[in-house]
């Protein structure tokens, strides 16, 4: 299911999660966000910036309870709890947050 | 598609076993020591008791510093940084093959316990599931 944006195409798995790290933009993270009804807001962009911060540290997409307990650990309990990150993508905050970043699927998510 | 709430829920009220994975490769070169650790990262994402052994050629896993730019692959390696998040502390090193290797615990990219041939076949023998990478 590849992305058709800006003229270029840009690879992508049968759920949407891009082949190459490296050709993510936020434009590219704004339209994939749109394919998941998620209208990205701070908050959005909050977390889609930890988990490529914590993958770049990492070189893993951590499962969704990993996600919590470390954004628990830098931004504390307030956001770092499921039900604000389930609001923010109720489809799963590891998984959808990590397809709008660019990277792989979550690891610990089968 | 079920969410990981499903998934954990579904898994909480299972039983906890003891996984030892044993680490013998060297980390690159072959996919084993990479889909390992994915192994022990899922059972530690499901609450298992995780226990990772790393000798031989698998001390080098652990390495710091490694730069895999020369063999054009991602080096994988930081990951193991990440276990400490995944509650996964129980990382032994066999002295023998430390030793052997010129290396010591200070060279490793993780706080681990290193212990002799010995002490590990006690560790191994405590385990439900040995699982060899």
């Amino acid at each position: 299911m590849p992305y058709d944006y800006n003229g270029a195409v840009v690879e992508a798995d049968e759920e949407g999660y891009i082949q190459d790290i490296s050709l993510w933009t936020r434009e590219l993270a704004e339209l994939i966000a749109r394919g998941e009804n998620i209208e990205m807001t701070g908050d959005h962009w909050e977390v889609v910036n930890f988990l490529r911060d914590y993958y770049e540290e990492y070189q893993i997409a951590p499962a969704v309870r990993i996600l919590t307990k470390a954004i628990k650990k830098t931004m504390g309990p307030e956001k770092g709890n499921s039900k604000y990150l389930y609001e923010l993508f109720p489809y799963g905050p590891a998984k959808q947050a990590c397809k709008i970043a660019g990277l792989p699927k979550p690891t610990g998510c089968i | 598609m079920p969410d990981e709430n499903e998934f954990e829920g579904e898994y909480q009220g299972g039983t906890v076993k003891r996984f030892l994975y044993v680490n013998r490769r060297a980390p690159h070169g072959t996919i084993y020591p990479h889909e390992t650790l994915e192994m022990v990262l899922i059972a530690a994402a499901f609450d298992q008791d995780v226990t990772v052994v790393f000798l031989d050629d698998g001390v080098y896993q652990i390495k710091k510093d490694q730069d895999t730019k020369g063999i054009g692959i991602k080096n994988f390696t930081p990951a193991f940084r990440a276990l400490d998040d995944y509650d996964v502390e129980k990382l032994y090193v066999e002295k023998e093959s430390l030793e052997a290797r010129g290396l010591t615990a200070e060279d490793l990219l993780v706080p681990v316990e290193v212990v002799s041939t010995e002490e590990l076949r006690e560790i191994m023998a405590e385990q439900d599931v040995v699982l060899g990478g």
